[in-house]
């Protein structure tokens, strides 16, 4: 179980780039990010280096951000690869909220970030159909 | 200006001073002897300022009865203020009012027929005949605009058409098929079809040669507008549920102030601060007393809108006093799209909601012709959520709760904490970018 950050953005100008300079200034490096939008507000969902770190700069500057469990599964980076991991979920009738993937620096693997609602059900799913699900560590210290 | 002007009722709208002074006065001492007797909250309030019905011996005494606001009203919400059994009651109006209590508004039979004849002055005062088709956008229902007009039109014998507002696509069709010559609507409706109008091509194809608008302040500015885009004359109209409704006052054609019609409602002008009555000219909340109605009389109600008095004489032959043009309000309320919003409203229905912080901000806005109100919600940690669909399932809640309560649609916007500009006292929650009132 990984904790991603959740800002929420209103959509007004410079808000997205505030928000990661604010990360940045906490001297935590972004694994990963996504950032989901409406025609009024967005939120910024990222994987960081220190989550506790870039929470609390956040919230002094002033941000709404909260911590949302999610899980971090490790595929192999080939033509498929997503769509392999995908058929457990659907398999089972389980809702992915929404998700974003990251190619690791070194090796041959992508980390696919998934939000659903039951974490631990899906984190046994994963283990039994033999996919690498990483802990908040591994994926900090990409 | 040469223009023949038309008067419903030469006898009463043309009495002279002393014989008006003497017709208000018998009318006010009947008025406090019966409310006196049958209303339990001007019993006491009399009592409480110590006056006596017998002590109204000339007009100028009205200046010893104790006022009535609106909390006075909400406070005996719904039928309190009423000064006769229900059986005698044969019509209920409501308007919005603070916090979930509207205001109520009681009619007998004869209080019907004295508003039919006030808002038939209104409508002569611009030049309406049983020859005219008048096209009624005022809204139908408990808002008193709809039915208000409806009455006076049916009365001097035009055909109405009571079309209520909305559906601009309609408005347009029965004005162009039904040959309407007379307008009733909002002032910002009526620019608002002005606009559709011109779009269709249809500019000096229609037979419409004068509107009534009111139920909101207007500027100037937009009447020249409207009058240009459509050649028209543009009457301003003036009237408040506690009062009647609409026909508390009217624009003659010589468009220098609003007849107030004083045989029914005694208008005065009051510091809002001492609460001392101010001579003519001087500018000052308006206070109406209800000289005849029978089922919701009220005695010097504050109105809140400021305005200023000036004598009767005008080039239209109508003795009335005049009231000039509103430029402002004494409290927070605004008219948005022509009805009724209290702050305070907003706030109750806000802190309502699990999580959402009382920091919030309300802006009104009018995008060309249409009035926009706008509610920014900060969003908190405790309301914040990761999913967008619960954000979004949150701000249809508000908005829906909201219209609800105000009767109006508004736009919902949820924005980042401290957003919301913070003050040292009392916290700017609305801000009004329209300019709405004449500035003198």
């Amino acid at each position: 179980m990984v904790r991603q950050i959740s800002v929420f953005l209103e959509n007004k100008f410079g808000r997205l780039s505030e928000a990661t300079e604010a990360i940045g200034q906490a001297g935590v490096n972004i694994r990963a990010l996504s950032v989901a939008d409406t025609s009024d507000f967005g939120i910024l969902r990222c994987i960081v280096s220190d989550t506790d770190k870039a929470l609390k700069l956040l919230k002094e500057k002033g941000f709404t951000a909260s911590a949302t469990p999610v899980i971090a599964a490790e595929v192999p980076d080939v033509p498929g690869g997503l769509a392999k991991l995908l058929s457990i979920p659907r398999e089972n009738d389980i809702n992915v909220e929404y998700l974003y993937a990251f190619v690791e620096k070194s090796g041959d693997n992508a980390i696919v970030i998934l939000r659903v609602e039951d974490i631990e059900g899906i984190k046994k799913l994963f283990e039994k159909g033999g996919v690498k699900v990483l802990s908040e560590a591994q994926v900090s210290s990409m | 200006m040469a223009r023949k002007q038309l008067i419903w009722n030469k006898q009463d709208e043309c009495m002279t001073d002393s014989k008006k002074e003497a017709l208000q006065l018998e009318r006010l001492q009947k008025l406090v002897a019966r409310v006196y007797d049958k209303v339990p909250f001007y019993k006491e309030s009399f009592d409480k300022a110590g006056v006596k019905p017998s002590d109204i011996q000339s007009m100028k005494d009205i200046s010893k009865l104790p006022f009535t606001t609106k909390n006075d009203l909400a406070a005996n919400y719904p039928f309190g203020m009423f000064a006769v059994p229900m059986k005698e009651v044969v019509r209920i109006h409501s308007s919005s009012g603070t916090t979930g209590k509207p205001k109520v508004a009681g009619y007998t039979r004869n209080d019907i027929k004295m508003w039919a004849e006030t808002t038939a002055r209104t409508l002569v005062c611009g030049n309406t005949t049983a020859d005219d088709v008048v096209q009624n956008a005022y809204g139908y229902g408990l808002f008193t605009g709809g039915l208000g007009m409806h009455y006076g039109a049916e009365n001097i014998g035009a055909a109405v058409v009571p079309i209520s507002g909305g559906n601009t696509k309609r408005q347009l069709l029965v004005m162009q098929d039904f040959g309407t010559t007379k307008l009733c609507s909002t002032p910002s409706y009526c620019l608002f079809l002005s606009e559709a109008i011109r779009e269709e091509g249809l500019e000096g194809k229609l037979k419409l040669n004068c509107a009534f608008l009111g139920a909101e302040p207007w500027t100037r500015e937009l009447r020249e507008q409207i009058e240009k885009n459509l050649t028209i004359d543009a009457i301003d109209i003036y009237g408040l549920t506690e009062v009647i409704g609409p026909g508390v006052s009217s624009d003659c054609l010589e468009k220098t102030g609003l007849h107030i019609f004083d045989d029914y409602f005694y208008p005065e002008i009051i510091d809002p601060v001492t609460e001392e009555p101010l001579p003519y000219g001087e500018t000052g909340e308006l206070v109406f007393t209800t000289l005849t109605k029978e089922a919701f009389p009220v005695i010097r109600y504050r109105t809140r809108d400021i305005s200023r008095l000036m004598p009767g004489e005008c080039a239209c032959g109508r003795t009335h006093v005049r009231m000039a043009r509103l430029t402002g309000r004494t409290d927070d309320m605004l008219i948005v799209r022509g009805v009724n919003v209290y702050p305070s409203q907003i706030e109750a229905l806000l802190v309502q909601i699990p999580g959402v912080e009382p920091h919030y901000q309300i802006l009104v806005d009018r995008k060309g012709a249409m009035d926009t109100l706008e509610i920014w919600v900060e969003v908190s940690e405790n309301v914040f959520s990761d999913e967008i669909k619960n954000l979004e399932k949150l701000e249809k809640k508000i908005a829906r709760d909201m219209e609800s309560s105000l009767l109006i649609g508004v736009k919902m916007k949820l924005v980042e904490p401290k957003s919301i500009q913070r003050s040292e006292g009392k916290a700017v929650r609305i801000i009004d970018r329209r300019t709405v009132y004449d500035k003198e």
